[in-house]
């Protein structure tokens, strides 16, 4: 019998593709500096401060813009739906998965961006990807910003549409690309408001006119807006006043909002039909009671938050400045949005500089290709509302030591 | 314009990117002969765009590898 048994094929190894990657984590962490990607915060102070292998750490590099994730009405808030309504729906939103709070999270949100309709996602990675791959079909063209992020790429990769990629905020590039669609076909325009990575915001006024003229349909994402840019702090379309012509906006509960979540706002009359044909929506358990009673509080106190937003800028502008008179060469010349992009001369010095600043007792993002545009290696950091003048003063002090000690300034 | 014609233009535009002067011919390819990385392929895509004034959706990009099946996709688009 055993005679008759095949050979068994040699098995390829389904991971050899990872190998490049491995090596160069190998190499990097043999020269003895930490794991950069492995950090572990022991116990969490505040919005702004935490314990990382048992130091007081400030944290630099976390997108809570507005520091909510402490506020005692957002705690109260989830405490009591965790009691009320339990851990979680162990179910999709459009079968058991619906509950009071998901309803008012989405009226929190129909009020704040004052839109007609609102669907809230488990993540901000699943609206981009279920709103992209739902509305741009076979034969449709999306013409996109080079440098999106990675929820909007997977979006157009889970789709059936002709993906169009143009140069990063290049408007006559975007321009060119749409004048060459064949007659006819449906087009979708996805832009960011502020992209993450260099925290540069962009020109939505003349990209969103010229989509228009061009007859797109226009989706922005506004994650890294939300709470702080515009005069409502509804993001940068409002900031630019072409809110009204956007005709998607995506966002997301894990930045400013301070908890977990993702969500579409749109005035489209039709918009309702997405809750039955959009899979990342449909194929998923809703978020826990707990978290929409923690973002519906959040929403509603991020509409009356002036004084908090002008601190934010004024911390923005307070770093940005030091920073840069310091000698660090930063993402942009003045600054656009609550992030600053320090750009490091290579991975190796970068991991260097990440933890020399976390043996300061700070911690910031450490960003490497193929998340950063151009090859860059960055440590990002995005400034808290609930950072004191006192705390950036000391920020500065970090960067300037932790910088020498590098030889990077 | 003729394969010929596209050809050459092609060529023309591919010329400041090849920074080690390898060798064209029909089967040469971007990534392996060429060794042009991502960022590399997305400004000569772009390049070659605005040259024939079409649009190489990153889909099309998918099934080009050489520059024999870049002239044969160019001239497609043309119509």
């Amino acid at each position: 019998m055993n005679d008759m048994t095949p050979p068994e094929a040699a098995q390829a190894d389904l991971f050899s593709k990872f190998d490049p990657l491995i090596e160069t984590r190998r190499s990097l962490l043999a020269t003895g500096v930490t794991d950069p990607f492995s950090l572990v915060m022991e116990k969490v102070l505040s919005p702004t401060t935490a314990i990382c292998s048992g130091r007081e750490t400030i944290l630099l590099g976390t997108y809570n813009y507005m520091g909510m994730t402490f506020d005692p009405d957002v705690i109260a808030a989830g405490k009591q739906a965790l009691d009320e309504f339990g851990a979680g729906t162990t179910g999709s939103r459009v079968l058991n998965g619906t509950y009071a709070g998901h309803r008012a999270v989405e009226d929190a949100l129909k009020e704040f961006y004052g839109m007609d309709h609102a669907m809230v996602f488990s993540t901000g990675y699943q609206a981009n990807l279920g709103i992209i791959s739902t509305i741009a079909g076979k034969g449709d063209y999306i013409v996109l910003d080079i440098d999106s992020h990675a929820s909007i790429w997977d979006g157009c990769k889970m789709g059936d549409a002709e993906v169009v990629p143009f140069k990063h905020n290049d408007i006559e590039a975007m321009e060119k690309r749409l004048k060459r669609i064949p007659a006819g076909a449906g087009k979708l325009v996805v832009l960011e408001g502020v992209y993450s990575m260099l925290g540069d915001i962009a020109p939505l006024k003349e990209m969103i006119r010229i989509a228009k003229e061009n007859g797109a349909m226009v989706l922005v994402d506004e994650a890294h807006s939300m709470g702080f840019i515009g005069p409502n702090g509804r993001g940068v379309a409002e900031d630019q006043g072409v809110l009204d012509d956007v005709d998607f906006v995506i966002g997301t509960f894990s930045k400013s909002v301070g908890t977990v979540g993702g969500f579409c706002v749109s005035n489209h009359p039709k918009f309702e039909i997405m809750r039955l044909v959009c899979r990342p929506y449909v194929f998923t358990a809703s978020l826990p009671p707990s978290v929409v009673a923690t973002a519906a509080t959040s929403i509603r106190k991020l509409m009356h938050a002036g004084n908090k937003r002008a601190h934010l800028w004024e911390n923005s502008r307070t770093l940005h400045g030091a920073l840069t008179q310091l000698g660090f060469k930063l993402g942009t010349a003045e600054p656009q949005s609550a992030i600053i992009a320090v750009i490091m001369p290579d991975l190796e010095r970068g991991a260097m500089m990440w933890e020399a600043l976390l043996r300061e007792g700070l911690y910031v993002n450490l960003a490497r290709p193929p998340a950063t545009p151009a090859g860059m290696t960055l440590l990002r950091c995005s400034l808290c509302a609930e950072h004191t003048a006192e705390q950036v003063g000391i920020i500065t002090g970090m960067f300037e030591r932790a910088g020498k000690a590098v030889g990077i300034i | 314009m003729d394969r010929a014609a596209i050809a050459a233009r092609i060529a023309e535009v591919i010329e400041p990117f090849n920074k080690n002067d390898v060798k064209i011919d029909e089967t040469t390819s971007f990534a392996g002969d060429l060794e042009w990385d991502s960022l590399t392929v997305m400004d000569f895509v772009a390049a070659i765009e605005d040259e024939f004034d079409i649009i190489i959706s990153m889909n099309q990009q998918a099934e080009i590898e050489t520059y024999g099946q870049l002239i044969d996709a160019v001239a497609t688009l043309q119509g």
